[in-house]
């Protein structure tokens, strides 16, 4: 038996929760709040106890999917990667780098974020990327 | 926020104007209840009769939409009385005439009649926040989610500035943000006009930084907004949407228009971590990973910057999102070779002079709160002390202007939105997790007593709501929550989506669109 505990935050809202996701053999158990967080000092609100319940969600996407005939078809990730970059170097051949726009996320990290503003605005040379902030 | 969490508790007086934070923001909530245990003074303006109002030493229930009006009462009775800090707007502040000449038309009574809170109450409010030693302001979507929601922010920066209640400990402008890393989301440049840490993307300095850096040609074009995305996609000017980690389909106001937008697109690509509404209509779906099966940095509503950390791996083929990002790239013809998100984090600390000093090997604590420029540096727990970033505080007179959309005869009710305690957003994770699910599994709409009386509907019953945009069906819940005229719902829900009725009207300046804010018709539906 395996057991560990690793020290990251909360998923919901803006504050920032620090939690331990208790893993055992490879699998979250719980989530139980830090104690030496600045923020939640050892407590946390419903949503904060149940961050892990989501995660291990029996729904979560577990393969890429292309669109084939109207419907989406499971694909391998060499595939859809390769489709994906094919039709976006296609578009902006055809319409100029801003025909194509970006969505970022407020649940992603910092660097993902950042990773995707560069895509946009290095890869492609467009700065139309926005996200839900705005909403 | 301009001031840390903590400094919440030891403030004298707090007012809450537009944020359910009980609900929205549990943990900011402990330090309201910790202050009132201290002794301060709790001031809750809401439409709706939060759970926080009963706590309050004064509790106002303002009309939809009234807040400058509001605002700029307080201020006149401020100002009146001879409650404003001299000293502060002479040394840190300019244009105090301006804002003077207009907040002197908004005597209690003029915006009372606006309000429809009473002369007193509105004295009260004064007197308690400025009479205070230390104020503190927090807010939420109540004030941004409008056609004014820029005008409603800078009023709250007038009147902390009015009453020196900025640049000090336990006091500030604090908004409290929804979600756990949009303050991140926004600090990296996922906005059409900056790059990371703010800087224009049309500034020639600042785009030969990022050239240098990236090894490529920029563009010194702002992009388009989220808001002004879907109609330039119906215009014919976007052809393809890349969407990581997001639900337009459900979030955004005036689904059906989405929806219309979204299905024209000649590429969408979605990559998330279950198969949402915009997922389904999408090209191609990549499977990404959830916060516990990666590494990296969310930065929270007090600039706070904070470790996540990779717990387990992810499902089936799912890959983390930098990784997809990266492949992507590669593919397009733009190398990207990172091998960790710590790689990335130090060319974000190169770039960007607020996160200057941010390294992983520093944020084994607390974290730091940025601006943090150098490895030195401990970071900032508040802004503004001593001086404001442009130097002196800029007042702004703002005149009260209403809401894009107000009731008549077709559409005699207001309605507004907001969040439930148990779900999040579109709810593609609330809604996936079994114990907050049985705590709700359907929306409602909130209906005062005197309203369901006159339409016939019954605790439980179904009633049809309609606004100019569309109709959905929902069951009802009779509660004095809500004022007679207004009724509310959450947008959590795709079954009684909310965003159905919605108005896409934006503030002129920020884009946001005026959630908070629409007529609509109800009936019973049988």
């Amino acid at each position: 038996m395996q057991l560990k505990h690793v020290l990251t935050i909360c998923p919901y809202c803006g504050c920032g929760c620090g939690i331990y996701l208790e893993v055992l053999d490879g699998e979250i158990i719980r989530t139980i709040p830090s104690k030496t967080s600045p923020v939640n000092q050892g407590r946390l609100c419903i949503k904060g106890w149940s961050a892990h319940e989501f995660v291990v969600s029996p729904k979560r996407l577990k393969r890429p999917y292309l669109r084939k005939q109207e419907k989406l078809h499971e694909a391998s990730w060499d595939e859809v990667l390769d489709f994906t970059a094919s039709r976006l170097r296609e578009i902006r051949e055809k319409h100029g780098p801003d025909s194509i726009a970006f969505l970022a996320s407020a649940k992603c990290t910092n660097e993902e974020n950042y990773l995707l503003q560069k895509l946009a605005r290095a890869a492609i040379g467009t700065n139309n990327i926005d996200h839900c902030a705005r909403l | 926020m301009t001031n840390s969490i903590d400094e919440i508790k030891y403030a004298d007086c707090i007012f809450v104007i537009g944020s359910n934070t009980t609900l929205a923001h549990p943990l900011v909530a402990t330090r309201i209840f910790q202050a009132r245990d201290n002794g301060a003074r709790l001031i809750v303006a809401d439409p709706r009769k939060i759970q926080l109002a009963s706590f309050a030493d004064l509790y106002v229930r303002q009309r939809l939409g009234t807040d400058v009006a509001l605002i700029n009462g307080m201020m006149h009775v401020i100002l009146k009385n001879g409650w404003h800090d001299e000293a502060f707007i002479g040394e840190r502040t300019e244009n105090f005439e301006e804002l003077k000449k207009v907040v002197e038309k908004y005597t209690p009574e003029k915006s009372s009649e606006v309000t429809g809170i009473s002369p007193e109450d509105i004295t009260r409010m004064a007197e308690y926040y400025a009479k205070a030693p230390r104020s503190t302001i927090l807010y939420a979507m109540g004030i941004t989610q409008h056609t004014t929601g820029v005008d409603n922010v800078k009023s709250l920066a007038n009147l902390s500035m009015l009453t020196g209640n900025v640049g000090k400990e336990s006091t500030g402008v604090n908004p409290l943000r929804g979600q756990n890393n949009v303050q991140g989301a926004c600090d990296m440049g996922g906005l059409p006009n900056v790059y990371p840490g703010y800087q224009a993307v049309n500034a020639v300095d600042i785009r030969t930084k990022f050239e240098k850096a990236w090894k490529v040609r920029l563009s010194d074009k702002p992009g388009l907004t989220l808001t002004d995305l879907f109609p330039a996609i119906l215009e014919g000017k976007v052809k393809a949407l890349v969407v990581m980690g997001e639900n337009p389909l459900v979030s955004d106001p005036d689904s059906h228009h989405v929806e219309k937008a979204l299905r024209a697109l000649e590429f969408l690509a979605v990559i998330d971590i279950f198969m949402t509404p915009t997922a389904e209509i999408a090209h191609v779906v990549l499977p990404a990973a959830s916060f516990a099966e990666k590494d990296g940095t969310f930065t929270n509503t007090e600039r706070r910057v904070q470790r996540i950390r990779k717990a387990i791996d992810p499902p089936g083929e799912a890959r983390q999102d930098w990784v997809i990002i990266q492949e992507i790239s590669n593919r397009v013809g733009y190398q990207m070779n990172y091998s960790s998100p710590e790689e990335i984090q130090n060319e974000i600390a190169s770039l960007t002079p607020s996160y200057g000093g941010i390294t992983y090997d520093r944020l084994g604590g607390e974290g730091l709160c940025w601006p943090c420029p150098d490895k030195e540096h401990p970071g900032t727990k508040f802004l503004h002390k001593d001086r404001f970033a442009r130097g002196r505080g800029l007042f702004h007179g703002i005149e009260y202007i209403p809401p894009a959309e107000s009731p008549d005869d077709d559409y005699p009710f207001w309605l507004t939105t907001g969040r439930v305690f148990v779900h999040y957003h579109t709810g593609t994770m609330t809604r996936n997790s079994p114990s907050l699910d049985q705590e709700m599994r359907e929306g409602y709409l909130e209906v005062n007593p005197a309203d369901a009386s006159a339409i016939g509907l019954k605790d439980g019953d179904k009633a049809k709501i309609a606004s100019r945009r569309g109709e959905i069906i929902s069951r009802i819940f009779i509660t004095e929550r809500v004022d007679k005229g207004t009724v509310f719902m959450s947008f959590h829900f795709l079954e009684a989506r909310a965003n159905v009725l919605t108005n896409p009207a934006l503030d002129p300046i920020a884009k946001i669109p005026e959630y908070k804010v629409c007529a609509v018709r109800v009936e019973k539906w049988e």
